[in-house]
């Protein structure tokens, strides 16, 4: 199911690669689906949000099979980034969209990988731009290592413990994830 | 090269914005995307965003104009930066200090940004060569020259009814001479890829070379509107008009006023555009800028997306250079 894969030449250049094919996602999001029924059953009003793009596609997969009832909110965080000073306006992947009021609902907020944090900082800064919620929930197919704030998920498909130059990346088409070098 | 171009810096990246002259279809469209971004903002209980915190733009009207002044205001508190309205139609340039003495005790203000707005072609490129390298400028209109902002939430809101530019027929009608919105409307109309752009309008108001744009030129507007998926008026520009170019406002409105009766010539579905503000009567039937087909207030709300778009990206490339200094001092 998983193959690590050496590079064509991997006595000069040495590099790895895993693939995770969409049959071992879909056992994540299995894993994240039942933690998540708890607090759906508990509470009818909970809404989600994915984090634009890679957690509106793992949120487009959990918001089915919970049977939500609100639709799924997106989440372009380009604007709340803590980065301009450095690099500038990232690329901008469409307005947000929060079509649900936000005062006094459980949120669960979905991102595909949880590395830094800072995503995650920067995306509660804008829900709360939206209004107070109760609540927020952190849902993450993937948790990695390189935390750079107090910021963990409350529910995880898989937590793997990597190399912090490592890139985690989600294939929305397969639902396949792949661990590797940086493409550049 | 875009080396030799002002309004890119030393790494290449697009640092003022001064005309859309020169800036091709990629740059083009990275703004309207990230304008449709800027557009979610007014959904929000709080319709601002952090990007801008701790920058400060300074307002520089040398020519007054209400409407684009409180456009980039609103645009620059979305982004939270901080603002400074500089009435320079009334102050120190009219007691004889030089453009360049003005510019620097501006910049003693700290300001990241200049939106520049003169009656004179060129003035806010000579400022752009002339201002210290940290900060960057925006053409909020210079003469008859270019009105970039105002050519980009033109385009966005084509964009936005109308999608794929390269299937559009678009006419421009009335005083393509003075018009610097005509002017940046054409460049990023022909960047786009539109499929035919026209203009029509009286031969005195019509610049002598403007064929070279890429447009095709028509006398008579009943022909140019044939088949039009956008319709856009201009605003006769009388305080800019030194001699007598047309007869009398009321001759313009026979000849080439945009009434019920034409727009019918255009595609049922076509769009009409205007700038503003509006000659009811003149170049427009007030049947038709408060007609079903006008977007015109449309426009207005989406010059703030597209103006908080502008300064965002070019406030981020600046943010290199200023690293740069700060380095290197």
């Amino acid at each position: 199911m998983n193959h690590r894969v050496s590079g064509a030449n991997a006595a000069t250049i040495n590099f790895t690669m895993t693939h995770y094919k969409s049959d071992t996602v879909d056992k994540w999001l299995d894993c994240m689906q039942q933690s998540l029924q708890l607090v759906v059953s508990s509470d009818p009003t909970v809404a989600m949000i994915g984090i634009k793009t890679g957690g509106v596609d793992v949120g487009k997969h959990l918001h089915k099979a919970l049977n939500m009832v609100e639709p799924l909110g997106e989440l372009n965080i380009s604007f709340y980034r803590d980065d301009f000073s450095t690099i500038g306006l990232h690329p901008v992947v469409g307005p947000s969209q929060v079509p649900f009021d936000v005062d006094n609902r459980h949120i669960i907020l979905v991102d595909d990988v949880l590395s830094t944090g800072r995503t995650v900082r920067a995306a509660m800064n804008e829900i709360f731009d939206y209004g107070r919620p109760s609540k927020i929930t952190l849902a993450v197919l993937v948790q990695r290592d390189g935390h750079e704030l107090p910021i963990r998920a409350d529910v995880i498909g898989h937590s793997m413990h990597i190399p912090e130059f490592e890139h985690v990346s989600l294939d929305a088409e397969t639902m396949s994830v792949t661990v590797g070098k940086r493409s550049e | 090269m875009r080396n030799h171009d002002p309004q890119f810096n030393q790494f290449g990246k697009l640092h003022h914005f001064l005309t859309l002259d020169g800036l091709d279809k990629e740059t083009l469209t990275g703004i309207l995307d990230a304008a449709e971004g800027f557009t979610g903002v007014n959904d929000k209980k709080i319709k601002n965003v952090p990007l801008l915190r701790g920058k400060t733009v300074a307002n520089l009207f040398f020519e007054n104009s209400t409407r684009t002044r409180t456009a980039f205001e609103l645009a620059a508190k979305r982004l939270s930066a901080d603002i400074l309205n500089v009435d320079l139609v009334t102050s120190s340039t009219k007691k004889g200090e030089s453009l360049l003495d003005t510019l620097r005790v501006l910049e003693s203000l700290q300001s990241d940004m200049f939106v520049v707005r003169h009656s004179d072609s060129g003035a806010a490129d000579f400022i752009a060569r002339h201002v210290s390298p940290s900060i960057n400028v925006i053409n909020g209109g210079d003469g008859q020259h270019a009105h970039p902002t105002q050519g980009m939430l033109d385009m966005f809101t084509i964009r936005r009814h109308k999608g794929d530019f390269e299937k559009l027929c678009v006419v421009i009608i009335g005083d393509i001479l003075h018009s610097r919105v005509a002017r940046s409307g054409i460049s990023a109309l022909v960047t786009l890829g539109t499929g035919e752009v026209r203009v029509v309008g009286p031969q005195t108001l019509m610049p002598a070379d403007v064929e070279t744009l890429g447009v095709k030129v028509y006398r008579s507007i009943d022909k140019a509107l044939q088949g039009a998926d956008v319709v856009m008026g201009l605003r006769l520009q009388n305080e800019r008009m030194t001699s007598a170019t047309i007869p009398s406002s009321g001759e313009f409105y026979r000849t080439y006023g945009l009434t019920p009766e034409r727009l019918k010539l255009a595609k049922p579905d076509a769009i009409v555009m205007h700038p503003g503000p509006t000659n009811r009567g003149v170049e427009i039937a007030g049947s038709v800028a408060d007609g079903k087909q006008s977007v015109i207030l449309e426009q207005v709300t989406f010059g703030i997306a597209v103006r908080m778009a502008v300064m965002s990206i070019i406030m981020g490339h600046g943010e290199a250079v200023r690293e740069a200094e700060q380095a290197a001092s």
